[in-house]
């Protein structure tokens, strides 16, 4: 989010806050309504005609229809039908509205995406998700909620894995009429579909196994693309979320309590994101900058504050993303608790990017180890790593599916089943240390360094594009190489 | 909220937010104030990490691309503290100064390269002093920042001056336009009171500042720049780079059949008074008895369409000819010790202007400025 979206949101507080007692009811519509039209407008543009518009669009088509997998069949929705259709036609206005400064000249500051497509178009895919939708429903819903799952994760795939991805967008260009040999991965830079994908596949999992609430469309849109957490997340889940949506009704807007602690919230992101996040962004490591370091001081200094401006950047936009949510009435869940003073790879696992982390648990480690101990084929260590090393590597390849990403995930898989290992043999020695707490304090100094070194080499897989560079940095970090 | 009861157990009353905000509005207004009177920004620039936590810059400050850790800031104390000259001088030193434009400065050149560094190069010594070339060009074409900077510059103890000049540099209509000039206008205005320079110190290109650009809300961008200077100073400690040089487009060989030069279409008689001459006599009086050697830098002559009427992009042959001829003249009137060395470079060794040079270019001109350099016992 650019700093004039932030403000913009912040700004529509104002009225949402100010709303009188008989408009209130009106509030989860607001925040409906708001959502959609923010996928809009946050799209950047991108090159390939009408996709800036053509992917917010399908971001809804794809919501929409994972709701209709997930929705209990017959029970509470149906009694809500009127509502569901209300909800339906207002995502179809909203998009047909965003389509109209194609047909009439608009000021630029009301135009929220770039040319639209035309509307036959849009209405051709509305018909597609109508048709596929009808399809859906013949079958039964565990095949229907598998097929969303399996549809989700190639969705991620194709997206996630550049030549594929350059493949589709040159695919995409010919639709348009345009250059196809000039297509590129960043050509299909869908903002905040990885987000609203773990919260979809959450909700399409949470229905199989039978713990999914009952959302009506509305809730369960808003959801998943509520628009302080939909570019960068924390990555709610809808049983915290959803009663949270349904008591904004009923918020006492001018609550100060409530206003204090959000616009605290946002202040302190604005700086933690754009004074000092953005001010280490000058010097940390970085593709251009690695090869131009002069000596490994230099290299590691560029290290510290790629590391350091990580985490001011993704923690000041959790922190703007809580204090806007906040202000609108709804509390999302934590995503940073100072990750970097934690004295084991674990602890910092459940500290940085904590909702991320929750959600592979539940949704990758916990399946996966479950199965592993029911089949009683490998020992429980043995168990620990491979569910670590698959859980991290899917943490890893979500950010894209490349060689240093996946030797990210699994530098901190193998880090987690290290400490896993290491502290189920050391545990009964370390109580002993209750009693002696100078010695309990140098170990825990010596946890705090060794395990933020740990992660801060493990950025340099993050950080850099292939493994040549990533190979080359390690070996220079350590005065092997060229400097 | 984890790590966040300080904020969600604090008990908040509108008296209290209200509170705040009176107090905060109250603080912001006071440090405006306190800092518009006070204006400590001239001496925050003399505070700089570089030669102290980091080696000094080899040139001065100047660029806008982020991966050069470098940047352009109207702060003269600031570009000179980030800047090696501000070392204590060495006993055994002999300082001399490099001042100029965008060639001394070194478009496409590492520090090495530089005239300044070529100069270094050629271990000069007087009298068992090892002369030290400084690089102080600075990528605009203004004899009026050129004497800004130098009458700087003398804090810092030169014992000789090599000034470059070209005769872009020289129009009186294009002194101040510069954003480094612009800017500076108490700076410049004292130049002209002190020098009595043919400028009007009322000139529209000065930026006059009000109150409110004094206080810390007008001043932010030279706070940043400030601060991101000092910042830069890590990168450039790490890395030694202080500008990309990648691909450039080569300085044009061909070009239309046009005589003109500023403000005169045809060719004409150029008058001495449309010259900033005065500027550097000015620059003699600023460097006292330190010598200066005066350079007419190389410029490139093209051999393609219409050469025959221009040497290059910028100069017509016939203002460049009659520019020639002027500057020898001051010089003699003057008494100024001028090197003309306008063809003294070989065509191949120009880049993307009709100025900079290629480091062996750079090399050549300054072998032919050290054979002239005032060193009376230079081995």
């Amino acid at each position: 989010m650019e700093l004039f979206s932030i403000v913009v949101f912040a700004g529509a507080a104002v009225p949402y806050v100010l709303l009188p007692m008989r408009l209130a009811a009106t509030r989860p519509w607001i925040l409906f309504v708001i959502s959609i039209v923010a996928i809009f407008w946050l799209q950047p543009t991108l090159d390939i005609r009408w996709l800036d518009f053509s992917l917010p669009a399908l971001t809804l088509a794809v919501v929409g229809l994972c709701w209709w997998l997930s929705r209990e069949r017959g029970t509470p929705e149906a009694q809500l039908r009127g509502e569901n259709s209300v909800s339906a036609l207002v995502m179809i206005g909203i998009v047909i509205v965003l389509t109209l400064p194609r047909y009439i000249s608009l000021p630029d500051a009301l135009a929220l995406t770039s040319r639209p497509p035309p509307i036959e178009g849009l209405l051709i895919g509305l018909l597609g998700v109508g048709v596929l939708a009808g399809m859906l429903n013949r079958v039964p819903a565990r095949v229907a909620l598998a097929v969303g799952l399996i549809g989700l994760v190639v969705g991620f795939v194709l997206l996630k894995a550049e030549p594929l991805t350059a493949q589709i967008a040159g695919v995409l260009r010919q639709q348009a009429g345009q250059d196809a040999a000039l297509a590129k991965a960043a050509d299909i830079g869908w903002l905040g579909f990885s987000y609203a994908a773990f919260r979809l596949i959450h909700t399409l999992r949470d229905r199989q196994m039978g713990l999914l609430p009952a959302l009506t469309l509305r809730e369960y849109v808003t959801y998943v693309i509520f628009f302080p957490a939909y570019t960068s997340g924390p990555i709610d889940r809808a049983e915290n979320f959803t009663p949270q949506l349904r008591a904004v009704a009923g918020l006492n807007g001018l609550d100060v309590q409530r206003l204090s602690i959000g616009t605290t919230r946002i202040l302190i992101g604005l700086f933690k994101k754009f004074a000092i996040a953005d001010t280490l962004a000058l010097i940390s490591l970085n593709t251009v900058n690695v090869d131009q370091a002069g000596s490994s001081l230099a290299l590691w200094g560029m290290l510290y504050a790629y590391a350091f401006r990580l985490f001011f950047d993704f923690s000041g936009y959790t922190d703007i993303a809580v204090g806007i949510g906040i202000l609108f009435g709804i509390t999302l869940p934590e995503n940073f608790d100072r990750p970097y003073t934690k004295p084991n790879i674990t602890s910092f696992w459940q500290s940085w990017h904590a909702t991320l982390s929750a959600w592979a648990r539940a949704y990758i480690y916990s399946p996966l180890s479950r199965r592993f101990l029911k089949q009683k084929k490998l020992s429980n260590d043995a168990i620990v790593l491979v569910c670590s090393v698959a859980t991290m590597v899917v943490i890893g390849l979500w950010h894209g599916i490349t060689l240093p990403f996946l030797m990210w995930g699994l530098w901190h898989g193998v880090g987690l089943a290290v400490h896993k290992y290491w502290s189920d043999r050391t545990r009964t020695w370390y109580r002993g240390l209750k009693d002696k707490p100078g010695q309990a304090r140098l170990w825990r100094i010596a946890g705090v360094l060794l395990t933020f070194h740990f992660v801060l080499l493990g950025w340099v897989w993050f950080a850099m594009p292939d493994m040549d560079t990533a190979v080359r940095t390690f070996g220079r970090l350590f005065g092997i190489g060229a400097a | 909220m984890r790590g966040w009861k300080w904020l969600t157990e604090t008990p908040f009353s509108w008296r209290m937010a209200a509170r705040v905000a009176i107090k905060a509005a109250a603080l912001f207004f006071a440090c405006n104030l306190v800092f518009a009177l006070t204006y400590p920004v001239p001496a925050l620039g003399k505070i700089s990490v570089y030669n102290w936590l980091v080696p000094g810059r080899e040139r001065l400050p100047y660029g806008e691309n982020t991966a050069a850790y470098n940047l352009s800031l109207n702060s003269v104390e600031a570009m000179f503290a980030a800047h090696r000259v501000s070392q204590p001088k060495a006993a055994d030193e002999l300082r001399m100064f490099v001042i100029g434009d965008s060639s001394v400065w070194g478009i496409l050149l590492e520090n090495r390269e530089t005239l300044a560094g070529q100069l270094n190069a050629l271990n000069l010594q007087q009298d068992g002093r090892r002369v030290v070339a400084y690089n102080l060009g600075h990528p605009i074409l203004s004899v009026t920042k050129d004497l800004m900077l130098l009458d700087y510059a003398m804090q810092y103890q030169p014992d000789l001056i090599v000034w470059l000049v070209t005769l872009e540099s020289l129009p009186y209509s294009d002194q101040l336009r510069p954003p480094l000039v612009a800017n500076n206008a108490l700076r410049v205005r004292d130049l002209i009171r002190r020098y009595r320079l043919p400028l009007h110190p009322n000139n529209p290109a000065l930026v006059d500042a009000q109150f409110i650009d004094y206080t810390l809300v007008g001043q932010r961008r030279a706070l940043a720049d400030w601060f991101r200077l000092q910042l830069y100073g890590f990168a450039w400690a790490g890395t030694g780079i202080d500008q990309v040089i990648g691909d450039y487009t080569p300085r044009s060989s061909d070009f239309e059949a046009d005589s003109s030069w500023n403000q005169f279409p045809e060719p004409t008689d150029i008058p001495a008074t449309v010259l900033a001459f005065e500027l550097i006599q000015a620059g003699y009086t600023a460097a006292g008895t330190v010598p200066i050697v005066l350079v007419n830098e190389p410029i490139y002559r093209a051999d393609g369409m219409n050469s025959d009427l221009r040497y290059n992009a910028w100069y017509p042959q016939w203002a460049y000819d009659q520019y020639r001829d002027l500057l020898a003249q001051q010089a003699a009137l003057y008494d100024w010790t001028l090197i003309d060395l306008w063809d003294a470079i070989a065509p191949a060794q120009f880049t993307d202007s009709p100025v900079h040079l290629t480091a062996e270019g750079s090399r050549q001109v300054a072998e032919r400025i050290a054979a002239a350099l005032p060193l009376t016992n230079p081995e």
